[in-house]
């Protein structure tokens, strides 16, 4: 065997692990390569360590501190204000500061153009560090990324420039009280004015982020119906309202008619506030009268493809939030189980030294288990981070096409396979510290509750299920699935070529289950019945996502092949259990699949 | 207005570190990073500079550094802070230098460029004998203020404050002066992406021994009057010893144990 990488030693951080980040970004998916694209000549492989260096340090030192005070001293609104701590607004003046909101945006705005894949590994520390406070700075980011391409040139000098200066902050106001996944069912309304703004009138919920005193101003970005506009999701709009309105000189204003009508109080995730605002209740009267003032973005009746354009980096950032805290809580089991000493191996008397954790067989079952979701949820994020690169950089413009697709088609499975496993995996690492994970001393618990949400927001693991079935592995004749497998086979081919008898039996096992979910998918599209294709659609997401995952765990074994280490043998013995323990689990789900089972379907709701 | 801030590239203390055979820190086979240290004699720099503003006219900041080639990252971790300049002085010859001979390398750098005001982190956080700034300042012949938690700049007064175990002093020099500060000096900032961009472009330079007419005899570990003797690997984790209350003996047992390490 050769090696490739120095034998440096390991970064002990129990946020993130540099050395995977750096495995991931540069052994595997050949980071280097970006910069000798015209989108990102500014950078090299020195200012991407400097930048996660950066993200590190920041994460380390100003926001996992508060982590644990922000979740047990939740937010706390008093009828008119919401009191955060003090340390949350000091952390996000650090990351602004540094510039993290402007890096991966286009320079046109101010922005750095970081690639997306680098600023998905910066944003995993944060996220692992302290998820609530970061809630604050992806949501204004997703905001400043939608206002940036569809926002008018005032728009973006008003609103834009600021939230990336870090002086304001950024919602994303879709659900209402009686409309959470369904936003065909929206009745705010938002009736036109003659000087072309709008006021606009109604309540949301589950709106994050929807008031603090963190910046000058709160931009909103609001779903509305104006007058006639057709039933469904069809006529929605979208609109900017702004807490306080903005002067042409870009001085704060008069406070405009939001405000709100009460805080809810979480389960997890709690330095994140979540509110339920109300638009025009006549709290405020902004040139004198009830309504709160909005501009249009983008056409009316279109707010929901405007909304819908950025969703692909929304839904991978939920993901990565996900993945992240699923890594934490592996590394800090791991931690655990390598000094906690406890019980003997079979055999042993007690008049000798109890042994770490770790030595347990099943104990290292639940760890290898942690790491194979977490490091495998870490590669389809980054992965699919990387195609929003190469659909935004590459020179041929069908092959940026062909990234867009392939990314489309992957999006649902990378927000919700992480929600799903690396919650799975915050189970393992409560379960690795035992009664001790159970209590509120050690972080693993609350990295439970936090990262129970990311299977709800942002699209609930049933609306990926069936915007995958549904529309994504439909679309253009099944274009976007094929793309995935030919991409999927061809890394079969490649572990095939390594002569390498496991990586054989690997690529087959593989090539088994696609070959697999091409059949179901190809019996699920003969069905006719939409109903009953769509009824166990989380079952095909699963499979799908496992799938996935498995291909990624056989390309990062790929990336490692030949070179030695613990780091690499790691990355190897993660793959075999991935495909020994969790690939053989497709099956059986394509198997009910191809059943046409149709429990669920016929279920009289009296029989429950 | 020219500041010199003197630097270290020091192991990274969250990693193991490892020595050669001749007792010197096996520097390849550990990350390395500017010692955190000498960040606050950087941040103090940069705030100096920044105080006197157009009044300071070209006020420049010039960061130098001794070191292997990888000690160009702590220059580069200086400059993307926002120091203008970097210069890095590098030679095999230099390797094992004590604080003595590493004095006599800085001082004859800094000989050759602009200084009004040297400034040191108040030790390295690897040897960290905290000797090196008061030798420099008998070298260059310069009034040394040393070990400051607070600094002041009034035309060509030096102020600091030094706080010390049973005093504080404050200490007065009359530029050109070395300067050292302490982690108590005010908090260094983080890098910025802006500054990470710009520091690609700001200037490094790298000077031989020869190019600082220092003969290679008076530096490394043979001219060196200290030397490490042995070093010693931090024992393993312990078990521990659990004190057992089967007869109501625990409280005392406990509390003999306290005594024995004399933590009571």
């Amino acid at each position: 065997m050769s090696t490739t990488a120095p034998a440096r030693t390991v970064n002990q951080s129990q946020i993130m692990s540099r050395r995977d980040l750096d495995f991931l970004l540069f052994e595997w998916l050949g980071t280097e390569e970006l910069f000798g694209r015209p989108r990102f000549a500014d950078h090299d492989r020195s200012t991407v360590e400097s930048v996660l260096e950066l993200a590190e340090s920041i994460a380390t030192t100003r926001f996992a501190p508060h982590n644990r005070a922000a979740d047990l001293a939740e937010p706390r609104f008093d009828g008119t204000r919401v009191e955060l701590l003090p340390e949350v607004g000091d952390a996000l003046r650090a990351f602004a500061e540094a510039g993290f909101p402007a890096a991966p945006l286009d320079q046109g705005v101010g922005g750095l153009q970081l690639p997306s894949s680098v600023f998905g590994a910066c944003m995993a520390w944060f996220h692992a560090a302290n998820t609530g406070t970061t809630g604050y700075a992806l949501l204004t980011a997703a905001n400043a990324n939608l206002l940036s391409v569809h926002g008018t040139p005032d728009q973006v000098d008003r609103y834009v420039r600021p939230m990336l200066e870090g002086r304001f902050f950024g919602t994303m106001a879709l659900s209402e009280p009686h409309a959470g996944s369904n936003l065909a069912d929206l009745t705010t309304r938002a009736e036109p004015q003659d000087d072309g703004t709008y006021r606009l009138f109604g309540r949301k919920m589950w709106i994050s982020a929807g008031d603090h005193e963190l910046g000058e101003n709160i931009v909103h970005l609001v779903l509305a119906r104006t007058p006639g506009a057709p039933a469904g999701t069809r006529g929605v709009s979208l609109f900017l309202v702004p807490k306080h309105l903005v002067e042409p000189d870009g001085s704060i204003g008069e406070r405009n008619d939001v405000v709100l009508a009460g805080i809810n109080h979480k389960m997890g995730f709690r330095g994140t506030v979540n509110t339920a605002p109300v638009f025009g209740d006549g709290a405020f009267t902004p040139g004198g009268r009830p309504g709160a003032v909005g501009y249009l973005v983008g056409e009316e009746n279109r707010g929901l493809r405007v909304m819908f354009t950025m969703m692909n980096e929304a839904r991978i950032g939920v993901g990565l939030c996900a993945t992240a805290l699923g890594y934490t809580g592996y590394l800090k089991s791991l931690a655990y189980a390598r000094e906690r000493l406890q019980g003997r191996p079979a055999g042993v008397g007690p008049e000798e030294p109890q042994v770490p954790l770790v030595e347990h067989a099943d104990v290292r079952r639940m760890l290898l288990a942690q790491k194979s979701y977490a490091e495998g949820a870490l590669a389809l994020n980054l992965y699919c981070s990387r195609l929003v690169d190469d659909a935004a950089s590459l020179d041929d413009e069908g092959a940026r096409r062909e990234a867009g697709t392939l990314l489309g088609v992957l999006t649902p499975i990378a927000k919700s396979w992480p929600s799903q496993w690396c919650l799975a995996a915050n189970d393992l690492a409560i379960q690795v510290l035992g009664g001790a994970g159970y209590t509120r001393d050690f972080d693993v618990e609350q990295h439970y509750r936090d990262n129970r949400l990311n299977a709800i927001h942002e699209g609930t693991h049933g609306i990926q299920a069936q915007d995958l079935l549904g529309r994504k592995v439909m679309l253009d004749g099944g274009a976007g699935l094929g793309l995935l497998l030919d991409r999927v086979r061809a890394t079969a081919q490649r572990a095939s070529a390594t002569q390498d008898d496991e990586a054989a039996a690997h690529a087959a096992a593989l090539l088994a289950a696609a070959d697999r979910l091409v059949e179901v998918t190809g019996a699920l599209g003969a069905l006719g019945d939409p109903r009953l294709v769509l009824a166990d659609a989380t079952a095909y997401l699963e499979a799908a996502g496992h799938l996935v995952v498995a291909w990624l765990w056989l390309e990062q074994w790929l990336a490692a092949h030949g070179k030695e280490g613990a780091f690499y043998d790691g990355k190897r013995a993660a793959t075999r259990y991935f495909f020994a323990r969790e690939l053989p689990k497709v099956g059986p789900m394509l198997d009910l699949l191809a059943s046409g089972d149709r429990t669920t379907l016929d279920l009289d709701p009296a029989w429950l | 207005m020219n500041i010199v801030v003197c630097v270290k590239y020091v192991p990274d203390a969250t990693g193991d570190r490892k020595f050669e055979s001749d007792n010197t820190v096996d520097r390849e086979g550990v990350d390395g990073l500017l010692s955190e240290l000498d960040e606050y004699a950087v941040e103090q720099s940069l705030q100096l500079k920044e105080k006197l503003g157009s009044d300071g006219g070209d006020s420049e900041v010039t960061v130098l550094t001794i070191g292997p080639a990888g000690a160009v990252d702590a220059i580069r971790k200086a400059l993307q802070m926002g120091a203008d300049k970097g210069v890095h002085v590098q030679d095999d010859a230099i390797a094992g230098s004590d604080a003595f001979a590493t004095s006599l390398v800085l001082a004859e750098a800094v000989k050759k460029l602009p200084h009004d005001l040297v400034v040191c982190g108040m030790a390295s956080t690897d040897g960290g004998m905290g000797v090196v700034p008061a030798m420099l300042s008998e070298r260059l012949g310069l009034p040394g203020a040393t070990l400051g938690s607070s600094i002041e700049l009034d035309g060509q007064t030096l102020k600091i404050r030094r706080d010390g175990d049973t005093a504080t002093v404050t200490v007065e020099a009359t530029l050109p002066a070395v300067l050292s500060v302490t982690d108590q000096s005010g908090e260094a900032r983080y890098p910025s992406f802006k500054g990470i961009m710009a520091a690609k472009k700001k200037p490094v330079e790298t000077w031989s021994l020869a190019d600082l007419g220092v003969d290679a005899g008076q530096v490394g570990l043979e001219a060196s009057y200290t030397a490490v003797e042995e070093t010693q690997a931090r024992p393993p984790r312990t078990a521990g010893e659990i004190v057992k209350d089967e007869d109501g003996s625990g409280a005392k047992a406990l509390v003999d144990f306290l005594v024995s390490k004399k933590f009571v």
